[in-house]
């Protein structure tokens, strides 16, 4: 396949940034998306061009690294992947691909497509655990049964990779969904209870601090999640929020 | 000769830890304040002893080239966390996990290290439950299992395919927690560039700021190595892009051994590899051989209609299948470990009988497992056991409850779906048992730096059994090394704040910023990557799966010669001073092609078989690897000395009091 690829590119964090045009020949259907990145770096490292920055790591979909905005979507046209895990089976011969950066006001870019999530941390040093020491000396790992159904929804949320997609397509550039997913993953199990009123409101307020934006329900941040995390969290968080302002 | 000294405990096997820790130095909870340490690393080793460390009162600096902690490569992991907990009843035991991973590691693991691991192994998983990991669970509400490789019990848990990252971020709650505190400053991306060492003790790092390019001095009264393996010497192998050897090395080059090398482990279920464009390979799990059973044809006519595309693996009937594991080893069957698979693999494909177009797979099937799942639910259900189409189904929901993730990630990839035609897998480089030498208490050679996780060498001897890298990593971070430490640091609550402004840290800063300027100023024609994959190639053919002698001292001049060529042609675009992906992959590409040589020079000297390192010249007739107890019940360290094959071997010798050393069977 013969593409052209319209990428935005930023020398650091306060440089203005611009669209810049590069043609790329002979893709094959089997690289996936950062293959091709990877080839369009060789080809302009041969050249003299800065390579094009962008943050990556596991190429497995998990480590959550990978953070391009691909056609106006996160993580591209495919659904419950990472950019990582795109495929160029997923694009014509001819098109134009137009690739920038997860864009929030609390995510500044680094260069070109990499930005800083460090919010994500704060939000999560700010209540994201739960208060055992690591000793060892704990009850034994049976000693509360969980029921299943309440383990499995924590798995599901627990399952989030922290990469920020669902900012990224928010028009409000909210964290909600991310969020929501830390707190209802220990709101779920009976070892996070004991702190979630605080959690939350600890939470809430980093997360609030950082600059993200609000939650208006549109509900793009869980198409968009390559982990498919569900909106309910939210519901769960804002539940878990109320009655939490309410003891407070 | 130079000496090791390991520091075994003595005393009977089952006390060694317990008296160990009841007799070593403490440090007063007053004088921890004063102490600094810092890690390098933030998987399941680096972020749980930043944790305990933290927790314990010591002041915690931790370091991450990825953006955030919760990215460090053990999130991938996925099949699931040994522990002798014996929730199944079926008869494990810290024993037995001893025995299992010494037999697994074809006897050449440290006895006493390896009973300390079985030992803390159960704490582990209720120091999880405790932190809200969520693993999976029965109907009951209790704690489920699954079998893995090289073991007849159940002790593997889970938390579906993503094991991995349910532990790393347990583990990264911990750190968060102690971050929220203050007691761990964080440092992301950020690069250890090299260590500092004042009077022959380890008294900080370089570091570099891969945002801005600022070159740091960090002091502290210990440093712990936590930089996870070094499969990527390999160009493709299933570690992340970034996972290097520098950390470990670049100690190694001040003095820290660096042990058994050349042990690494080629898992035998990953995605076969598509193309020159290839960056890197997929896993997936071992889980997978609880219900997938391996086969090629055993017609070599099936073998080539596959490869032109007239037959479809599925068209061909079950008495033309060759389900080689089962046939080879009935004991075990699909079970065996990673490297009797992986080896088992390479064979059937030597021979011809690969059902790619490269002819470099094998199937991985689920077929069986699907129907036996379904007619199990049909009968649960009270449904007709006869309907195939419901059975079917009923067993695909079954499958996509336990694999679900890694099913869907196959699909991605390949563009085939596994619940309708079998898996197409091949061995690739995984994990390195091998890495930087440690002593009971996890010190490296170097007075103060210790090494933990997959960056030392201790546990897995020359094979490690699936499940076990977590557990080594977490028994590593959270149990032993927060406590071995304070035997160390007691004799330092009067030194005082490590000053950085000292010539030690002067001409290591120097050295540091001179090979960054030598990269950036180079001006060559080859990009990095273009060596790296000439590297991989040349380790993966004469290194990887199989090994002569030969191959391996043609291996030994090629890494040389290209390394020659690395420092004199390389291009490395950008400047010093800015984020530079290149310029880092410049610095990690060189370590690995030293460490490459060093890794060949191990292979060649010994001469013998075992676990995962097998040398053509030392097998039995059906084709297993042969050891040679009698001279090489050692583990190499090596001392660096200038060129890497230069490295002068110290050994350390191997005893088992507790475990008789047999022939490694699986039959």
């Amino acid at each position: 396949m013969n593409l052209t690829l319209k990428i935005w590119r930023q020398a650091n964090a306060d440089a203005t940034g611009s669209i810049e045009t590069y043609p790329i020949e002979n893709v094959s259907p089997d690289m996936s998306f950062l293959e091709m990145m990877d080839v369009l770096n060789e080809e302009l490292i041969g050249k003299g061009i800065d390579p094009v920055a962008f943050d990556h790591d596991c190429r497995e979909g998990i480590c959550g690294m990978c953070s391009m905005y691909i056609n106006g979507e996160a993580h591209g046209p495919d659904r419950l992947v990472t950019t990582c895990q795109l495929h160029m089976r997923k694009f014509k011969d001819g098109d134009t691909i137009t690739i920038e950066p997860f864009r929030a006001n609390a995510f500044p870019v680094v260069k070109d497509l990499a930005v800083d999530r460090s919010a994500f941390d704060r939000i999560q040093h700010a209540g994201g655990f739960v208060s055992v020491n690591t000793s060892g000396n704990t009850q034994d790992a049976n000693a509360i049964p969980i029921d299943k159904h309440d383990a499995d929804k924590a798995f599901d949320a627990a399952t989030c990779i922290g990469c920020g997609a669902c900012v990224a397509s928010c028009k409000n550039a909210s964290a909600m969904l991310f969020v929501s997913a830390k707190v209802s993953q220990y709101a779920l199990l009976p070892q996070g209870k004991v702190e979630a009123t605080d959690r939350v409101l600890n939470m809430v307020k980093q997360m609030d601090e950082e600059g993200f934006g609000n939650c208006t329900n549109t509900g793009a941040c869980e198409v968009e999640c390559p982990k498919g995390i569900s909106l309910e969290n939210i519901a769960r968080m804002n539940r878990e929020y109320l009655s939490a302002s309410l003891k407070g | 000769m130079a000496t090791l000294d390991s520091k075994i405990p003595k005393g009977p096997m089952a006390d060694k830890w317990t008296n160990h820790k009841s007799h070593i130095n403490l440090v007063s909870p007053a004088n921890k304040r004063l102490i600094d340490v810092i890690v390098v690393g933030t998987g399941l080793a680096g972020a749980s002893a930043s944790a305990t460390l933290a927790e314990l009162g010591y002041n915690v600096k931790t370091f991450c080239f990825q953006d955030s902690p919760r990215r460090a490569h053990s999130i991938a992991a996925q099949g699931g966390i040994n522990a002798a907990k014996n929730y199944q009843g079926d008869g494990d035991s810290t024993y037995r996990l001893f025995y299992d991973t010494i037999k697994g590691g074809d006897y050449r693991s440290r006895e006493a290290n390896v009973h300390r691991l079985a030992e803390v192994s159960t704490n582990i998983i209720d120091q999880c439950v405790a932190q809200g990991v969520p693993f999976a669970r029965d109907y009951g509400g209790l704690l489920d299992n699954r079998s893995f490789g090289g073991v007849l019990v159940s002790r593997t848990f889970y938390a579906k395919g993503q094991t991995g990252q349910q532990l790393l971020l347990g583990a990264y709650s911990a750190m968060n927690r102690q971050i929220g505190r203050g007691k761990i400053k964080m440092y992301n991306r950020h690069e250890m560039m090299d260590i500092v060492l004042v009077d022959g003790k380890a008294r900080g790092i370089i570091t570099r700021n891969l945002v801005n390019g600022q070159i740091e001095r960090h002091g502290a009264h210990a440093v712990v190595i936590a930089s996870g393996g070094y499969g990527n010497v390999f160009f493709l192998s299933t570690n992340a892009m970034g996972s290097n050897v520098s950390a470990g090395w670049k100690i190694h080059k001040k003095g820290a051994h660096f042990a058994n090398p050349c042990f690494t482990q080629i898992h035998p279920t990953c995605i076969p590899v598509s193309g020159d464009h290839q960056s890197k390979l997929t896993l997936m799990s071992e889980s997978l051989r609880n219900d997938g059973r391996i086969w090629v044809p055993k017609n070599i006519e099936d073998v080539n209609a596959i490869r032109e595309g007239k037959l479809k693996p599925t068209e061909i009937a079950e008495e033309n299948r060759d389900y080689y594991l089962e046939r080879r080893y009935p004991a075990f069957g699909n079970l065996v470990p990673r490297d009797v698979a992986s080896r088992a693999a390479k064979e059937r494909c030597d021979a011809g009988y690969g059902v790619n177009k490269t002819g470099e797979a094998v199937y991985l099937d689920f077929a069986s497992a699907i129907m036996r799942y379904g007619k199990e639910q049909a009968h649960v259900k009270g449904l007709n056991e006869n309907d195939a189409v419901l059975v079917k189904k009923l067993g695909q929901d079954v499958v996509r409850a336990k694999y679900g993730n890694l099913f869907q990630m196959y699909e991605k990839i390949v563009d085939q779906n596994p619940y309708e035609t079998p898996m197409m897998i091949y061995p690739a480089v995984h994990y390195t048992m091998g890495g930087v030498w440690v002593d009971y208490n996890l010190m490296t050679s170097i007075p103060g730096c210790y090494a933990i996780g997959e960056a030392n060498f201790s546990d897995h001897g020359a094979n490690r059994l699936g499940a076990s890298a977590l557990m080594q990593g977490l028994a590593d971070g959270y149990f032993v090394l927060p406590y071995t430490i304070g035997d160390y640091l007691a004799s330092d609550i009067r030194t005082g704040a490590i000053d950085t402004n000292t010539p030690e840290f002067e001409a290591a800063e120097k050295a540091v910023k001179d090979q960054i300027d030598a990269f950036v100023n180079n001006n060559g024609k080859n990009s990095v990557d273009s060596y790296h994959r000439k590297l991989g190639k040349i380790m993966w053919n004469k290194c990887g799966m199989s090994r002569n002698a030969e191959g391996l001292k043609e291996a030994i001049a090629e890494i040389k010669a290209l390394r020659e060529d690395f420092y004199k042609n390389v291009n490395v675009p950008g400047k010093a001073n800015e984020f530079n992906e290149q310029l880092a992959k410049a610095g990690r590409v060189a370590d690995f092609l030293e460490l490459g040589e060093l890794f060949a020079k191990d292979e060649l000297e010994r001469t013998e078989s075992c676990g995962g390192h097998f040398r053509e010249e030392s097998q039995t007739p059906e084709g297993e690897a042969l050891r040679d107890d009698e001279n090489f019940t050692f583990v190499s360290a090596w001392e660096y000395k200038g060129e890497p094959s230069e490295a002068v071997l110290v050994k350390e010798d191997l005893n088992y009091e507790e475990i008789e050393v047999k022939t490694r069977s699986y039959k």
